[in-house]
């Protein structure tokens, strides 16, 4: 027998097309998400060459960041270079063959939602993307990760990538998490505790009670943001959960193949007694719920905290913490529950999925926003949205003042008209709080979408355990 | 792609930590369908004021930095977004090789694919270098990937890490795709296995 092995070793080795001496691998591709921002060079580099797609069938590509998110939006984005973008991918996607879900179709959404959704994601497949969220499908027990342009271009010609394998770190949180306390909360904390370089050159496995206690969306978020922690690649084990909910997906395997994947996929965990090069753990039971104040994903505290100080930093953090308090606007010393907000965004690859909005929507239940707030709830695809509707979630949040939106990437990355303006303040349950990340000047704070929708109710960043009344 | 071999030129201080890519290139630069002509947007939301004129006091602004090929930089340089944009811009403004502790994976590989070099060297190393930055355009830093080195203006010499092959493609500019189509075969037979041991694929 050989040596144990994590679940990233396992998926790793049956992927290696070749090995070089030095440990340089060309490891083969199952599944690859294209969009259209990172994919037009990558295209154009083909045809420069006379070069075609090797597997358009394994070849997925929606338009997601540029598309605006309000009606009448087919053929008709106003923005002429967003518009370019998109009207190449539709060109790109004709010449070469690959699957694509244009605008105008109902299971358009955000590359990341689609694939889990449509059942492109499977347990033990290799999954890569133009774009640093790929982790998202590490849920699955799949090795998932973001790629540059020219790998983009690698992918489509070989459905292979060069890759040397990285180390393997294990996250563990360990009991059950309190009530009020989310997905988002675990992820953010475990940053907060490892700094946005703590995962570099890993995999993460993530792995403990609270992780298996979470369905499916929850681990999508916590995989999500590995990569704000400086890791290419999260992973969860698949277990039931996993399989439950791919089954019957349009793409999932049907009978005998069924069996067969189901076999395989019971496989898909770490051996007892494997290496992992780095080790954190949290317990479950200390994540309260957090939020951001500064420009970076590591600048994190329970939403019972205070603007800190940037004496309290060492090292280069010092000066990046002053930079970050004057780019926020924000003094230490003022409690994180007093910092008012003029928008809230729902929505992202982290957390624009069903129940997402559940969760929301129940914070929202039979109250209003406050009074002058701008509040947008952005599915992250069509059949969410559609969803949404069916299950009254969506007359939740218009009852509540919330806009409700088509399908998109929406404010977390200003690509498209959804934007903050200078100096705006924002409660966003996306993933990256970085200086004009959502609009030049924006100011955002990172958090749960039950937190988004209690700080849109009082109209300043709130602990959303005082609004659930006895259950908290 | 342009090869990399060796390079002297004026380096630019950047002490900042977890310079992200959001930073290198904003969002609305990545409208393009093209490579080329991002340089101008480099750095944009630090190098312009909300009138587009420059920011007198951001580093590439300065007379000694406007043509400096190098960046000495703070901790995790480029993390966040996998944006290829962000070497582009870099590469679009003349700048070839970055010196930092650490890099953003994504990041890393994506320099490497373009022709730029990332130099990972301890923090004792890149405060030496920040300091022979600051000295402004007189104090050139020499880069040798043969040889694995950088060499201060005051010619003090620090040795670095590169995987071979990553050095072997940047030295002779070679595209990787047109390497591994060469592996067409092994791509082949992998496919053929994979298809009998995972035919859910």
């Amino acid at each position: 027998m050989s040596a144990p092995r994590t679940l990233y070793d396992k998926i790793w080795d049956d992927h290696v097309v070749q090995q070089d001496p030095d440990g340089t691998c060309l490891l083969y591709i199952d599944r690859h998400l294209v969009h259209e921002v990172t994919s037009p060079q990558a295209f154009e580099g083909l045809r420069m060459t006379g070069r075609t797609v090797r597997a358009p069938e394994k070849t997925i590509a929606v338009p997601d960041h540029n598309v605006p998110t309000t009606p009448g939006r087919e053929g008709h984005i106003e923005n002429e270079e967003s518009r370019i973008q998109v009207e190449a991918l539709d060109k790109n996607a004709k010449d070469f063959g690959v699957v694509y879900y244009p605008v105008s179709d109902i299971r358009q959404g955000i590359v990341h939602i689609i694939g889990p959704e449509q059942g492109w994601t499977l347990p033990g497949m290799t999954v890569v993307c133009g774009d640093s969220h790929t982790a998202t499908h590490g849920a699955f027990g799949a090795l998932a990760h973001g790629i540059g342009t020219s790998e983009v271009e690698h992918v489509l010609a070989t459905q292979t990538l060069i890759q040397k394998k990285s180390k393997n770190m294990k996250v563990e949180i360990t009991g059950s998490l309190r009530p009020g306390v989310t997905a988002k909360d675990i992820t953010l904390s475990v940053i907060g505790a490892t700094g946005t370089a703590g995962g570099t050159g890993h995999v993460i496995e993530y792995c403990g009670q609270a992780i298996r206690e979470l369905s499916m969306e929850g681990r999508m978020t916590v995989c999500n943001m590995a990569i704000e922690g400086g890791a290419r690649a999260g992973l969860i084990a698949p277990d039931e959960k996993t399989f439950e909910y791919v089954k019957g997906r349009p793409h999932a395997p049907k009978g005998a193949k069924w069996e067969a994947a189901m076999a395989y996929w019971q496989t898909l965990f770490s051996d007892e007694g494997a290496h992992f090069d780095k080790v954190i753990t949290l317990k479950g039971e200390d994540i309260a719920p957090v939020v951001t104040w500064g420009t970076s994903p590591e600048d994190v505290l329970p939403i019972t905290g205070e603007v800190p100080a940037p004496e309290s930093f060492h090292g280069g953090k010092v000066e990046a913490a002053k930079r970050s308090l004057d780019y926020m606007g924000l003094k230490p010393g003022t409690k994180l529950t007093d910092i008012k907000i003029d928008t809230v965004f729902i929505g992202s690859c982290t957390n624009g999925r069903i129940e997402d909005l559940r969760a929301a929507a129940a914070v929202l239940k039979g109250k209003k926003i406050a009074p002058g707030m701008r509040a947008m709830v952005v599915p992250g695809s069509g059949l969410v949205r559609e969803q949404a509707e069916q299950e009254g979630l969506a007359q939740i949040f218009i009852d509540a003042g919330f806009e409700w939106r088509l399908a998109g990437c929406s404010m977390c990355l200003a690509m498209n008209p959804d934007q903050l303006s200078p100096g705006e303040r924002c409660a966003a349950t996306s993933n990256r709080n970085f200086e004009g990340r959502q609009g030049r000047g924006g100011r955002t704070h990172l958090m749960s979408p039950a937190m988004a929708a209690a700080a849109a109710v009082t109209g300043h960043l709130t602990d959303v355990r005082e609004l659930m009344g006895e259950e908290a | 792609m342009d090869k990399f071999e060796k390079l002297t030129g004026v380096a630019a201080p950047m002490p900042l930590v977890n310079i992200d890519t959001d930073m290198i290139i904003p969002k609305q630069f990545l409208k393009t369908i093209k490579r080329s002509g991002l340089g101008k947007n480099l750095f944009d939301e630090m190098r312009y004021d909300d009138n587009g004129n420059e920011r007198e006091d951001f580093v590439l602004n300065q007379p000694a930095y406007r043509h400096a090929e190098i960046i000495v930089a703070g901790d995790n340089f480029g993390c966040g977004s996998s944006r290829e944009h962000a070497p582009w811009a870099l590469l679009d403004f003349g700048i070839r090789c970055v010196i930092s502790t650490s890099f953003a994976d994504i990041f890393f590989n994506n320099c490497f694919k373009n022709g730029i070099l990332p130099v990972v060297l301890p923090q004792e190393a890149i405060d030496e270098l920040m300091e022979d930055a600051r000295k402004g355009s007189n104090a050139r830093i020499t880069v040798d990937l043969e040889s694995q080195t950088v060499t201060s203006s005051d010619g003090n010499t620090f040795h670095f890490e590169v995987d071979p092959f990553k050095k072997h493609c940047l030295l002779n500019g070679l595209d990787d795709i047109g390497l591994t189509l060469e592996k067409a075969s092994a791509i082949d037979t992998f496919e053929a296995k994979a298809e009998t041991l995972r035919p859910w694929v």
